[in-house]
């Protein structure tokens, strides 16, 4: 995978695209970054004509997502034009609408995976969470069903304050149901600017438990002591791959460099998909981007090993260069080093005695 | 031997880069990674044409191997993405009985 990744950054190919359909949802999600009114979703000719670009332009890894995917009444025949396409499909979705029939389209159109959100292993938890009463039920049910077609599943849980100790629940369900099992354990700031769903995010007692649970972390040990010194190599990388082999693309056709990195690029209603992807100014701005350039991370210890991401750091307002707040915590947490993020902000005093300092 | 008309299977992903296939096999996550010679071959694999076809016309003809040894090396190929689901191989082209 790290060979093909490399292949596709030496050619500059958008290996992956995470494809909004809409961002109509029917669920509620009270962590949700997303506003549900939807003007102008791109119609079935323009995706098409958008994923025909996209396979032209080299894309495998194709994500359809939103919103809730199976509100478009036109879901089934954008998934077919896909795999036409020879896409790698993955679908995400609550999957509260999936019946019986469309599992079977989905399995005999080689959809590779389909991933559905599970809050807790508890309705009363569940159902709060996305404000949907038996909404738990009801996805729990099209996960089975789902493979009992054959289609494989995923499990993807976001830990908040409401749910923090629900997800070995939710990890024994799917194991029960034959699914894999993700979790994320950060809240992204809403699309529209607003911060407030941020106090839902878990804090660092928490983030320190989970960070030693071996069933997601593999080795604690080496997890928690993973440190890479920070030389011209590291001082060299890129942050992530968002807009250099991958990039995303809303329901109205705007271009991202990352679902979570709402950086506006172009939109394909206006210009071609590789035109944007190849020349846009804010993409060229953010594929130019190296660790060197960063206003505090690059003086700070973590920088070789840190998850920053450069699109929570954009939406925490600390600008695309800037420290991400939430990676700042997690560096913090797993090390228990302060980083050059902290200290800028002036916020280690409220923290507990650190010992260890790097820098 | 009976000549062998391979066929990409049509829910296997793929794409092209660089001269170079990938291809995921969404039933058991399996990707391969092909080289350039292996790639035309996949490329040319519809069904419509026989290995013995693809090799001596899009294999020969682009690159230079020994026509004997290109063709052992395609059976191999053909029979392992065969193996893993990805490709199948009849006796007959597609579409006809
Ligand atoms: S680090 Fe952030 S911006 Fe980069 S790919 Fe991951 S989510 Fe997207
Ligand atoms: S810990 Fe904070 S300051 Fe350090 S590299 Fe990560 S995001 Fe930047």
């Amino acid at each position: 995978m790290e060979r093909i990744g490399a292949r596709a950054l030496s050619l500059g190919v958008p290996l992956g695209v995470h494809v909004d359909l809409t961002w109509r949802c029917n669920e509620r999600c009270i962590h949700c970054y997303l506003d549900h009114d939807d003007p102008a979703e791109l119609t079935l000719a323009e995706l098409k004509g958008l994923l025909d670009q996209m396979a032209d332009a080299g894309v495998f890894f194709l994500t359809l997502s939103g919103g809730e995917i199976f509100l478009r009444k036109d879901l089934r025949d954008i998934v077919a034009h896909a795999r036409s396409r020879a896409f790698d499909i993955k679908l995400k979705t609550n999957a509260i609408l999936i019946k019986e029939r469309d599992a079977e389209w989905i399995r005999d159109l080689g959809v590779h995976q389909v991933q559905v959100s599970i809050y807790s292993h508890r309705a009363e938890v569940h159902d709060a969470i996305t404000k949907v009463p038996g909404s738990l039920g009801r996805s729990v049910a099209a996960l089975r069903m789902l493979r009992e077609k054959g289609v494989r599943t995923v499990i993807a849980c976001v830990l908040m304050t409401g749910n923090a100790g629900d997800y070995p629940g939710v990890q024994a369900l799917a194991r029960e149901l034959g699914a894999e099992f993700t979790m994320d354990p950060t809240i992204t700031p809403h699309l529209n600017g607003d911060r407030s769903i941020l106090s839902l995010n878990v804090g660092q007692g928490k983030l320190g438990e989970v960070f030693r649970d071996s069933t997601l972390v593999g080795d604690v040990d080496k997890f928690l002591s993973e440190s890479i010194p920070v030389d011209e190599d590291v001082l060299d990388q890129t942050p992530c791959s968002a807009g250099h082999t991958s990039c995303y693309v809303s329901p109205h056709g705007d271009i991202y460099p990352c679902v979570q990195f709402p950086v506006v690029c172009g939109n394909v209603r206006e210009s071609a998909f590789l035109d944007i992807w190849r020349d846009s100014d804010r993409m060229l701005e953010v594929r130019a981007i190296r660790t060197r350039d960063l206003t505090t991370c690059s003086s700070c210890g973590h920088a070789g090993s840190c998850t920053r991401c450069p699109g929570l750091a954009y939406m925490e307002g600390n600008s695309m260069y800037g420290p991400s707040t939430a990676d700042c915590e997690k560096s913090y947490v797993r090390t228990g080093i302060v980083t050059a993020g902290m200290l800028r902000k002036g916020t280690v005093g409220g923290l507990v005695q650190i010992s260890g300092l790097a820098y | 031997m009976n000549p062998l008309y391979p066929k990409r299977d049509p829910n296997a992903a793929f794409r092209v880069l660089g001269g170079e296939a990938i291809v995921m096999n969404p039933v058991d996550s399996a990707l391969f990674s092909l080289n350039e010679t292996a790639s035309v071959i996949w490329r040319a694999s519809d069904g419509s044409r026989s290995l013995a076809e693809i090799v001596e016309s899009d294999v020969c003809g682009q690159f230079e191997v020994e026509p004997a040894a290109a063709m052992s090396e395609a059976i191999a190929f053909a029979e392992a993405l065969a193996a893993h689901g990805v490709l199948t191989l009849s006796d007959a082209p597609a579409g006809s009985v």
